[in-house]
């Protein structure tokens, strides 16, 4: 594990050696291209001013996946139990995936309005889909046998998804939550960037309208020191809740 | 009393077993043994209603049912525990899903433990434990299940000889000690010999009857009871003879 650490690091160190070293020796304009290090000292002496438009994406984005979470876990219960609601249903989710999030960002905006119920909503969209298809595909991964060994002992639906589909598919949960935290993130600036007063998404179109690009960089960098706290976080949970594996 | 009057099954057009007779008067051990294929546990899927019987009736205790799903207790080689759960949870989990009392339950649950030989396992999960504690617990559940009758579906065949020996004398307390009416399929002569009051010795596709022993030595057995001795040899041989003609 720490020779795996040890090599991530060093490979996104050769990263950002080849960005700094191609910036400094093609002399790149900081408002095109500023090096990484820059975006560093920028990242941490704007903070005062990032970090409050951090806080609104953030709260957008776990708001969106905790109405995913709620709303994804129900509908694959109600999918997994009745296969003629999957099969009416399928389509539309399959189509909601289909449909490009910049297209209707706009609508939404409209509809939802500028603050943070249409951001709220662009991440639902974006997370719904894979914590619900994991998670039904983890239900119907049971293993027929124990199907079985519940029916013999009388066990009712509720009773068969909470002792065994449930923690059956609790991997397979995981894994879509996991895809899901990481792509919402997507959601949320994209939102931001359609119409918003705050937010990271609000604060990139701002700074590049003026072009300061190390504040756009600074933006991306807690974007995705973000979306790395709460992949984290979700495997501390995954293993809380896995014990058996 | 389980009576199996003509069970007759096919698949995909093919006959499996037709107009199958079998009965088990009340706690008797009786034991099933034919070659590996020939469509046992097919029958216990019909008993059990997981894949229903084509044609015939079953009874249990003179009361005509469609399926055993709710009179029969059962078990297979695979001890199908749960890894999430502790042994004793796993054991539990009829009397949960069977809206049982559960502190009654837990406390008849933590006797069989001891009796059955998995005190101070309660808490151990499957994976921390051997084959044959698997199949201890697994043992437990189907007694948890508080029914009368026991299917058992090769139970021990998973497991090594020596750890199979010791597993069939707590197979014979289902019967001695805990008054249950048992009907067993294996592939393993010895273990029918030992265990059973009546072998019904199958022959392959479709599936019948070949021959029916009745075993009246007092249990429990040891091998080289003449009696034993005598039947192993009929067994094997009706077996053999079965292979040459399939051969044939």
């Amino acid at each position: 594990m720490n020779r795996v650490n040890l090599l991530a690091v060093l490979f996104m160190g050769l990263i950002l050696g080849l960005w700094e070293a191609f910036v400094r020796i093609m002399d790149v304009p900081i408002f095109i291209l500023p090096p990484p290090s820059s975006i560093f000292v920028v990242a941490l002496v704007r903070a005062p001013l990032i970090l409050p438009h951090a806080l609104v994406t953030l709260t957008e984005i776990l708001m969106g996946i905790g109405l995913a979470v709620c709303t994804a876990i129900p509908l694959a219960i109600v999918m997994f139990a009745k296969p003629t609601l999957e099969k009416a249903f399928a389509p539309f989710l399959v189509a909601s995936q289909a449909i490009p999030v910049f297209a209707i960002a706009p609508l939404l905006v409209v509809w939802l309005g500028y603050g943070i119920a249409s951001k709220i909503f662009m991440a639902w969209i974006i997370i719904f889909f894979p914590i619900c298809v994991s998670l039904l595909e983890g239900f119907k991964s049971c293993d027929p046998e124990f199907k079985v060994l519940f029916r013999l002992m009388g066990a009712s639906f509720f009773k068969t998804l909470r002792l065994l589909y449930w923690p059956w598919a609790l991997p397979r949960f995981f894994a879509g939550l996991k895809v899901g935290v990481t792509v919402a993130t997507i959601g949320a600036v994209i939102g931001e960037w359609v119409g918003a007063q705050q937010g990271l998404g609000f604060l990139m179109i701002q700074s590049n309208a003026r072009l300061q690009v190390d504040i756009v960089f600074a933006a991306i960098l807690w974007l995705t020191a973000m979306g790395l706290a709460m992949w984290w976080l979700v495997g501390i949970l995954e293993k809380k809740f896995i014990t058996w594996k | 009393m389980l009576q199996i009057s003509s069970a007759t099954k096919y698949f995909k057009g093919q006959k499996i077993f037709s107009k199958l007779d079998l009965t088990v008067a009340k706690g008797c051990f009786h034991v099933i043994v034919g070659p590996s294929g020939c469509g046992k546990s097919t029958l216990f899927d019909g008993l059990t209603g997981v894949f229903p019987l084509d044609e015939g009736s079953l009874s249990w205790n003179h009361e005509t049912l469609l399926s055993l799903k709710d009179h029969a207790s059962y078990m297979q080689q695979k001890d199908m525990l749960l890894p999430w759960f502790s042994l004793l949870d796993n054991a539990l989990l009829p009397a949960k899903t069977g809206g049982q009392d559960i502190k009654k339950a837990t406390k008849q649950a933590r006797s069989l433990f001891q009796r059955l030989g998995l005190k101070g396992y309660e808490s151990h999960f499957a994976s921390q434990v051997s084959g044959g504690m698997r199949q201890r617990c697994a043992l437990v559940r189907t007694l948890m299940f508080n029914r009368d009758l026991i299917l058992l579906d090769e139970p021990l065949s998973a497991l090594d000889t020596i750890t199979r020996r010791s597993l069939q004398s707590l197979l014979l307390l289902l019967q001695t000690e805990f008054k249950k009416t048992i009907l067993m399929i294996t592939h393993d002569i010895e273990e029918a010999l030992l265990l059973a009051d009546e072998i019904y010795l199958f022959s392959k596709r479709p599936m019948s009857i070949s021959r029916h022993f009745v075993l009246d030595s007092p249990k429990p057995r040891k091998f080289n009871d003449p009696l034993l001795l005598n039947i192993k040899a009929d067994v094997l041989d009706k077996l053999e003879g079965d292979l040459i003609h399939e051969q044939g």
